[in-house]
């Protein structure tokens, strides 16, 4: 009778593993966190994951395609492929609550939710809402930059997107 | 295979590349750190929305060779932006245009990321999925380009006597290559209605110009074409020698 050996894998263990793999620009950031992960497919020993990029040119979505591949590699499974879908375009609404956290902790101001009208954000140091944009865009595509009235301090926006 | 259908992404894909590349010239001259970091942003998010764009058409000619039924080579992202010639090339005109300075360029990426809006939201409803899916995907990236350019043109046209001579200088150099947006080449045929872009985008860009105290150019001015047929300026020969220098040389170069 056959028994569970190494060369079976179970989607939850992939979901599991897929935590463990981090956004290259923002590293408190797994790829779960980010919402970027569309579903995983595997039939017989072939595995086939679809991710989603969050911007066109993003050059981390290269690396998180091979970082992918990499950490299911390391737990013995060969047939692996990384597919990239287009639609339903990827949406910050999509980032997990506790990605948010992380991304707080870490000096990044999180996105709001694309239905919150509101301007205010807070900044990541001393929480004041009196902060202002500096620019529309920041140190990658994903972030924009302002800067704090109060503390001062410039910090990093995660665009709501 | 559709000819038309893969001239028209090819177009879609030149345009955007050949804009990338004169933003991207800007990479470390920007006036000022942040709109450095901004011009380049810009420019990487229209070189993804043209790779997505090569590969599309790479797969569709890919697709049709395994077929058999044609002597057309298997052809990459790469191979399409890198070994086609000058002639083959589709952009727009305004793309290929010198950047001047940062008037002229904050103008060229008004002017066009109203009209790519446009075009997004009418090839957002496009029976072709996978064009359907680039639209709607690259519009979220065209919506910032469009905040950040709007703002600039109001910010140096309303600015000060130098920034505001300077912008009368750009609008008058480009405006005349914004004609070409809204004449239709053979190949858009069916895949989409520029004709119909037209007003949204006199209204738009009007709008825009007033309130940076610019006087509108006439809409009756001569207007230069033939970027989408293939016939370039002068310019696109001298970025293409320099974009495609190392595949040339050294073919199949990876690093």
């Amino acid at each position: 009778m056959p028994t569970e050996t190494q060369h079976i894998i179970t989607e939850k263990q992939i979901w599991n593993l897929l935590e463990e793999v981090c956004d290259p620009e923002v590293p408190v950031l797994s790829i779960l966190d980010l919402g970027i992960v569309r579903g995983i497919k595997i039939v017989d020993d072939a595995i086939e994951i679809s991710i989603t990029p969050t911007y066109s040119g993003c050059p981390a979505m290269d690396a998180i395609s091979m970082d992918i591949k990499m950490k299911i590699l390391e737990h013995g499974f060969k047939n692996i492929k990384v597919s990239h879908v287009l639609s339903p375009a990827w949406t910050t609404d999509w980032m997990t609550e506790s990605g948010k956290h992380k991304l707080k902790d870490y000096g990044i101001a999180p996105p709001r939710l694309s239905n919150d009208k509101s301007t205010v954000v807070e900044c990541p140091q001393c929480h004041s809402t009196n902060t202002k944009l500096l620019s529309q865009f920041g140190s990658t595509a994903c972030k924009a930059l302002y800067q704090c009235e109060d503390c001062k301090e410039p910090f990093d926006y995660f665009k709501c997107h | 295979m559709s000819k038309t259908l893969i001239d028209f992404i090819l177009q879609l894909a030149d345009t955007n590349f050949i804009l990338a590349q004169r933003n991207s010239e800007w990479c470390a001259h920007g006036p000022i750190l942040e709109q450095d970091i901004a011009i380049t942003n810009i420019s990487l998010d229209l070189l993804g929305q043209a790779r997505n764009f090569y590969q599309y058409s790479a797969n569709i000619i890919n697709t049709h060779k395994e077929s058999g039924t044609s002597e057309i080579p298997r052809v990459s992202e790469d191979s399409l932006a890198y070994l086609r010639t000058e002639r083959d090339f589709k952009n727009l005109l305004i793309c290929e245009l010198p950047n001047e300075d940062w008037a002229q360029t904050i103008l060229r990426q008004f002017l066009y990321s109203i009209f790519q809006f446009g075009l997004y939201e009418q090839l957002q409803k496009s029976i072709d999925a996978p064009l359907a899916a680039i639209a709607e995907k690259s519009i979220k990236e065209t919506t910032y380009h469009v905040k950040w350019s709007s703002e600039w043109v109001i910010r140096l046209g309303d600015g000060t006597e130098e920034s505001h001579a300077r912008m009368e200088r750009a609008l008058q150099n480009l405006w005349p290559y914004t004609g070409e947006f809204f004449i239709p080449a053979d190949y858009e045929k069916g895949l989409i209605d520029v004709v119909a872009l037209k007003k949204n985008w006199i209204e738009k860009v009007y709008a825009v110009l007033m309130e940076a105290t610019l006087q509108k150019p006439a809409e009756s001015v001569y207007m230069h074409r033939g970027g989408k047929e293939g016939a370039h300026t002068e310019n696109l020969g001298f970025m293409l020698a320099e974009m495609q220098y190392l595949q040339r040389t050294y073919p199949g170069a990876t690093w």
